[in-house]
């Protein structure tokens, strides 16, 4: 029973990161690029909720909406001006530039909103449900984000299988030169790449801090490294790959806090993907790219 | 003789040389001089061994082209290795110049021995996935030596992990507390010895990149097909790379971690990584000098922009970011180079002439 409810707190944290490695995989997938400021978006999420809901006092739907809407144009925004110019650059550059991106959103935050810590309070409200008469417990949050979760799943992968939009992204990760003589326009695909991606940091962003409270202008950099080391783990580019990665690393990390040692479970979820990229060097779904010689 | 010092593929070593000994000559006189502020003086050694780590990423991914995420992980090793290695012969060895570089070869050779054992299951992969592995390793590091706790008296050594079992004698001394870190080190790092070992990592990059092995290390980077068909080992050769640039990296964590009384091993974590990884590509991959200079100035400037105060991240920042639009802007690229054709055909005249 112990074991069960480590399991589902796992599954809760796993269900926060694999939304945002959905972000981090998605972009890598179309613009083939380490989008470092992920994370930080992230942040941006939780301090325009925590503004909206307990400065301003709107209700939870609203200030959901305008986190969602201040990320997707932010995300937008810093694609055009930052990455868009370095198309044809090298990879390093365009993450020397990811990270310059986070310096920045890192310290503007610092800036605006100071260093100190907010308290969020849980979007969901505190309590759970008990089952087994009392002797598990499960907060609401953790059923809200796992829900969310697989709901963001399945719209996800009904989006990028079933509409044109999608077809256009599957074809520009494919080829972006073929993709462009099929008549895409592939500057729009990868800003809209970048739009749903922030949209979903937004949404892990306030399911983030109903679960760990506080926020502080680095908040994004830790959950954005996990997310980061999920999206890998499941395969970079895939996004059923993000989607296992990002579950699986939370729950790894929830039974190892709980029976190795709370100040190593993070050393033991890189050493599991150390593991797990030696066995297999692409991540457990990613595709295998042969070379030719 | 001069010859060979000034043509065309020596030139770039020996402003190397000479950029460094003028740098020196011209502290040691604003040093002597005292018109050097003391917030400028303190920077001088965490600044040699940012030039120094920074020379060893550029080797590893300059010039072997794997892009590693983890050399802070191996500065932190080297950094408490030379904590603990001074702090034990603290009594042994009076002279602490001798104990310093003592600790930095101890450091250096503790370093390689990781950057070995790392680079064994590191090497198998490549791009992005090798550079997801050595932050992964380079994490683990940090959140070990988090939970270390080492000291020693009169009784011996006592170690324990996770923790905290070491009772120390009022004559002993704890060498390693957990997250605190070390404390209590005695400083013993200088400017000149940060300068030597400057000199030092010069000597090794200049003579590995003109050596059979620095130009199959080039060949691994270029086209590790094409190099494995004549014959070079492509896992040895990257693991050479690999082994001295973490080696390079140890010994300029045990200058930084001699320099300051405490250490928290929170200030190796992936940040610092990325921070050398901003001097490497700013100065230029593969580019000695331009690394040289893009450390200095890039540690310099947040420091020079403290009266600033909240607005330096953000300028620094921008800077970044303005760097890389510019350097890889079309328009500019061809402006620098017009104007860099006109003034070599400047040159070429006058020496025609």
């Amino acid at each position: 029973m112990v074991f069960l409810s480590y399991l589902i707190t796992g599954l809760g944290l796993g269900s926060v990161y694999a939304i945002i490695a959905l972000g981090y995989s998605m972009v890598y997938g179309i613009a083939k690029m380490l989008n470092f400021a992920h994370g930080d978006i992230i942040m941006v999420g939780s301090y325009v909720a925590f503004f909206v809901l307990y400065r301003f006092g709107l209700s939870v739907p609203v200030g959901i909406i305008l986190s969602v809407l201040v990320c997707t144009v932010l995300g937008v925004l810093v694609e055009r001006l930052a990455y868009k110019p370095l198309r044809q650059a090298s990879s390093l550059s365009v993450l020397i530039t990811a990270i310059g991106v986070s310096y920045f959103l890192q310290n503007g935050a610092q800036l605006l909103w100071s260093s100190s810590q907010k308290m969020f309070k849980s979007v969901v409200g505190d309590g759970g449900i008990s089952l087994f008469g009392g002797k598990l417990t499960l907060s609401y949050i953790t059923l809200v984000t796992i829900l969310t979760c697989i709901l963001i799943m399945i719209a996800l992968t009904l989006f990028i299988n079933h509409t044109s939009t999608g077809r256009a992204m599957r074809a520009c990760s494919e080829d972006k030169g073929a993709a462009q003589l099929m008549g895409i326009n592939v500057n729009t695909t990868i800003s809209i790449t970048f739009a749903i991606g922030s949209a979903l940091a937004a949404i892990a962003a306030v399911l983030l801090c109903s679960t760990y409270p506080s926020i502080t202008p680095t908040l994004g950099s830790m959950p954005g490294i996990k997310a980061f080391t999920a999206a890998v783990f499941g395969g970079i580019g895939s996004i059923p790959g993000a989607f296992i990665g990002g579950l699986l690393l939370g729950v790894i990390e929830s039974l190892a806090k709980a029976y190795i040692s709370t100040q190593l479970s993070d050393a033991v979820v890189f050493a599991v993907l150390i593991v797990v990229l030696l066995i297999k060097p692409t991540g457990l779904l990613g595709k295998k790219v042969s070379v030719k010689v | 003789m001069f010859k060979k010092i000034f043509d065309k593929k020596h030139r770039g070593r020996t402003f190397s040389y000479l950029m460094v000994l003028v740098a020196y000559v011209v502290i040691e006189i604003m040093l002597s001089t005292k018109s050097m502020s003391s917030l400028m003086k303190n920077l001088l050694v965490p600044c040699c061994c940012y030039i120094v780590t920074a020379l060893a990423l550029n080797l590893c991914v300059g010039l072997s082209g794997e892009l590693s995420l983890g050399h802070a992980g191996f500065m932190s090793i080297g950094a408490y290795t030379g904590i603990c290695f001074s702090g034990f012969f603290e009594s042994s060895i009076t002279n602490p110049i001798v104990r310093l570089i003592l600790a930095m070869m101890i450091a250096a050779a503790v370093t390689a021995l990781f950057g070995f054992l790392i680079g064994i299951p590191v090497l198998k992969l490549s791009g992005d996935y090798l550079a997801i592995v050595t932050l992964a390793f380079c994490q683990i590091i940090a959140s070990l030596i988090n939970n270390c706790y080492l000291g020693f008296d009169s009784n011996g050594i006592q170690f324990s992990f996770i923790t905290n079992n070491v009772n120390i004698e009022a004559t002993g001394k704890m060498l390693l507390s957990g997250p605190i870190g070390a404390s209590g080190t005695t400083r013993i790092s200088t400017f000149t010895v940060g300068v030597v070992l400057i000199v030092i990592t010069l000597i090794v990059i200049y003579n590995l990149m003109y050596s059979k092995n620095g130009r199959a290390i080039m060949a691994c980077r270029d086209n590790s097909i094409a190099a494995l068909s004549v014959g070079v080992s492509v896992t040895k050769t990257k693991m050479l790379a690999f082994v001295i640039s973490a080696a390079i990296a140890g010994a300029a964590g045990a200058l930084y971690g001699l320099n300051f009384s405490t250490l928290a091993p929170a200030k190796f974590n992936f940040n610092q990584s990325i921070l050398i990884l901003v001097y490497v590509v700013l100065g230029g991959l593969g580019n000695i000098n331009g690394t040289i200079i893009a450390a200095s100035l890039l540690y310099i400037l947040p420091e020079k922009l403290r009266g600033l105060q909240d607005y330096r991240m953000i300028i620094y920042s921008l800077v970044l970011i303005a760097i890389m639009l510019i350097s890889n802007n079309q328009k500019f690229k061809v402006f620098v180079e017009k104007n860099t054709k006109l003034f070599k055909n400047k040159f070429t005249k006058k020496e025609a002439k």
